[in-house]
């Protein structure tokens, strides 16, 4: 086991974190010259583009919004957006571009997928490829994937904003900051990575489906799609909803194992690098550093602790002569679940980044973990998903927590709690405090709700402590805008598809809005300069005393609920 | 800023985001991939001896015949293999019916080769996350020799030339895990005879 892990394992662990974190300083540059509206590589090629943008919006760049127009521009275009993709998936079966002639959408399956796609969830209580026709996966779908991470990105930007500025009632422009997430960042990146995908293997086509008759003289329908397309901004944008049921375990979504790292590279690529775009923005990269600093240090013990648990492979199987150790002929461990050319730790690594990130895609199915290796994932999301987290959210959670730290840590030591020159007085802890208990909230009381219904119960598909770990996980996900499932619960119910929807959008927008008014709140302030009496926010002590906060809220919320689900599973397991 | 006015902004903000992103991304995507690389774009596709689509050289597909290389067992729709639903079969590891499964898969491989008394490699008998998994471990591959050889009537060499000629390593030394190509090596071995 140890050979393995820390052997080959290992190795392409420690390579991915060091290509992650190599390219956190140039594209964080990047975006910081984006969202700050200077010129940069792409200006020449993008901005005429982007004006003709502003122009059909009817918006002036140059105009700032207060919060109230900022939120209500979030709130009014992602209902539009919600609107839209409702009436499309409803009315799949009169528009173009479906070649398997796939029905239209049940209301309740349509309102789940489309509130899923809009809060940049991407739950999966759809079948990709037997429920979905090409034109809903390109037109609806791909178009979500990119707007909803870019709304996420604006409000980061915005927030962020109202750090730097001083005495000032406006944040900036709503249309704007999406725009150029979108047009600069999302777009271009995503171009790049279906061209480098597609000749790997990712298909892209509107051909239908294919019939072969296989060696054996059987029948084969190989379902094919514009997969590449989606599949680019899917890992880019933390969105995570497969074109294919399984996602990226599909041969056809994620077919080597050199696509399968650069895809888990693109989860946490934007989310990474951001915190360097707020460090370049708030003119102290140091304060970027110390946020990725303890992103990365919550990560990669959890990484290689859901890789080692795998590794050691499913104790009931040993008893039938099977073999788990991993050697250079097989990756050996728990293979239920997972994909040979993956193995263990590329599936461990992608299950740690897909939850770390709200991305939600997987390349094996976290219901088929050892109790250990899915307590991970699990907690991952608990954490608020704040660990890089996703495009934008990720961040904007992240500084939440922030400012709680801060809070604390003032308390603590008797001074006025401040953050960037900013005083955290109790209007920025109210809006704090909501940001983080609503996920938490949702996630406690829809699972209470859900264990004592019949129809939460029906889904479950394993016994015991594993069938309520798998509802647990369901409104962990939904809660968090993670999307990930335990994906044995048959969630494609009239119950399930309401609740965990309702769940997608208080978690979305009760810890967007007030991040939104933090930054508005902050923008209003004075800045006072730095004195002897401040307490430096980009220390290792700092960054030690934030990692505390967010483990301890975490803990503290879901130990009794992560005591009966996982915690009991593992000591079944172990106890034969 | 009104209501209506927001309204506006969005519904144009959202017809010609839709149009860029929902139509010009995927098209000029699909006829970029279309030209530069037509076998992956569409599904990486293989033909048999009279031109007739076999499958897609990333797709599993049933092996249960003793003279062919069997692949991992598959949870998908309703019978293996099935290319156009995909699914894993989500069941936990203290799932009574995932260790009863279990047993049945070793039974059927001790069944088909009972002179075989090595132990099974783990990724033989348990069901992949896609249930279209294209490979087997090495090991899981040199399991099946023996069978696949009397099957054929040709050496065990022959039988393990054909895997090794579907085997691939770790891409660039480094990533993934070593692979044997299922369809890829029952294509050769149908290609030796018998």
């Amino acid at each position: 086991m140890t050979a393995s892990l820390f052997g080959w394992g290992g190795l392409q662990i420690a390579v991915y974190l060091v290509v992650l974190l190599a390219c956190v300083v140039p594209l964080g540059t990047f975006m910081a010259r984006v969202f700050q509206g200077e010129r940069n590589l792409l200006t020449p090629v993008i901005s005429p583009l982007e004006r003709l943008v502003y122009a059909a919006i009817g918006t002036d760049a140059d105009k700032d919004m207060s919060f109230r127009d900022y939120a209500m521009a979030v709130i009014v275009f992602s209902g539009a957006s919600f609107a839209l993709l409702f009436l499309m998936l409803v009315g799949q079966g009169l528009l173009p571009f479906n070649p398997q002639g796939l029905p239209g959408l049940t209301p309740d399956l349509a309102f789940n997928t489309a509130v899923s796609f809009v809060t940049n969830t991407n739950w999966q209580s759809y079948a990709g490829e037997s429920t979905l026709s090409y034109f809903s996966q390109m037109a609806g779908l791909t178009v979500q994937n990119f707007l909803s991470a870019g709304v996420g990105m604006a409000v980061l930007v915005a927030m962020v904003r109202g750090m730097t500025r001083r005495k000032a009632t406006g944040i900036g422009n709503f249309w704007v900051d999406l725009t150029r997430a979108v047009l600069y960042v999302l777009l271009p990146l995503s171009l790049l990575f279906a061209f480098v995908l597609g000749p790997m293997g990712v298909v892209q086509t509107f051909a239908a489906y294919v019939d072969a008759h296989t060696l054996e003289g059987a029948k084969q329908t190989i379902a094919l799609g514009p997969v590449a397309s989606q599949e680019a901004i899917k890992m880019l944008g933390t969105n995570g909803g497969g074109f294919f049921n399984t996602n990226s375990a599909h041969p056809f979504e994620n077919p080597t194992p050199f696509s399968n790292f650069l895809e888990c590279l693109a989860i946490l690529l934007i989310p990474a690098a951001l915190c360097h775009s707020f460090g370049v923005m708030v003119k102290d990269r140091r304060q970027g550093l110390a946020l990725i600093a303890a992103m990365t240090v919550v990560f990669v013990p959890l990484v290689l602790f859901a890789a080692s648990a795998e590794q050691a492979g499913n104790p009931h199987l040993n008893a039938l002569g099977i073999d788990q150790v991993a050697s250079t002929v097989q990756p050996g461990g728990n293979m239920e679940g997972k994909e040979v050319r993956f193995g263990i730790a590329n599936s461990a690594l992608w299950a740690a980044a897909t939850t770390a990130a709200s991305n939600g895609s997987v390349n094996s199915m976290h219901d088929s973990y050892t109790p250990l290796g899915g307590f991970v994932p699990m907690l991952l999301m608990k954490f608020g998903e704040v660990i890089y987290g996703g495009v934008g959210s990720g961040l904007y959670g992240m500084l939440v927590f922030v400012i709680v730290t801060v809070f604390i840590a003032g308390l603590m030591v008797g001074r006025t709690p401040e953050y960037l020159g900013k005083k955290i007085q109790s209007f920025e802890m109210k809006m704090a405090s909501i940001a983080i208990l609503a996920p938490c909230a949702v996630v406690l009381i829809g699972t209470a709700i859900a264990v004592a219904t019949d129809s939460g119960r029906a889904g479950i598909l394993n016994p015991g402590a594993q069938g309520f770990s798998e509802v647990l996980y369901a409104f962990t996900s939904a809660g968090n805008n993670n999307g990930s499932a335990f994906a044995g619960l048959s969630a494609n119910t009239p119950f399930y598809n309401v609740a965990l929807g309702l769940c997608m959008l208080i978690g979305r927008y009760m810890v967007l809005i007030p991040a939104l008014a933090i930054g508005a709140s902050l923008a209003a302030k004075n800045t006072t300069p730095a004195s002897a009496g401040t307490l430096p926010t980009h220390t290792p002590l700092f960054v030690a005393v934030l990692i505390g906060v967010i483990i301890l809220v975490g803990v503290l919320t879901y130990a009794p609920s992560l005591a009966l689900g996982p915690v009991i599973e593992h000591f079944v397991m172990i106890g034969g | 800023m009104t209501l209506t006015s927001q309204l506006r902004a969005s519904a144009a903000a959202l017809t010609l985001f839709t149009l860029l992103l929902g139509g010009a991304y995927p098209a000029i995507t699909t006829i970029g991939l279309q030209t530069l690389s037509p076998a992956a774009a569409g599904g990486n596709l293989v033909t048999g001896g009279n031109g007739e689509i076999v499958g897609s050289r990333l797709l599993g597909q049933t092996f249960t015949a003793p003279r062919y290389l069997w692949g991992r067992p598959s949870a998908t729709g309703s019978s293996p293999y099935d290319a156009s639903a995909s699914s894993g079969s989500n069941l936990g590891v203290n799932n009574p019916t995932l260790i009863d499964a279990v047993k049945a898969r070793v039974a059927a491989l001790k069944a088909a080769d009972p002179g075989n008394t090595a132990s099974v490699p783990v990724d033989l008998v348990t069901a992949s996350a896609s249930g279209l998994d294209p490979d087997i471990s090495p090991a899981a591959a040199d399991y099946q020799v023996g069978r696949i050889a009397k099957a054929r009537g040709l050496d065990e060499a022959q039988v393990r030339t054909a895997i090794a000629s579907a085997t691939s390593g770790r891409t660039l030394g480094l990533f993934g895990d070593p692979r044997v190509n299922v369809l890829a090596a029952n294509m050769a071995l149908d290609k030796l005879g018998q």
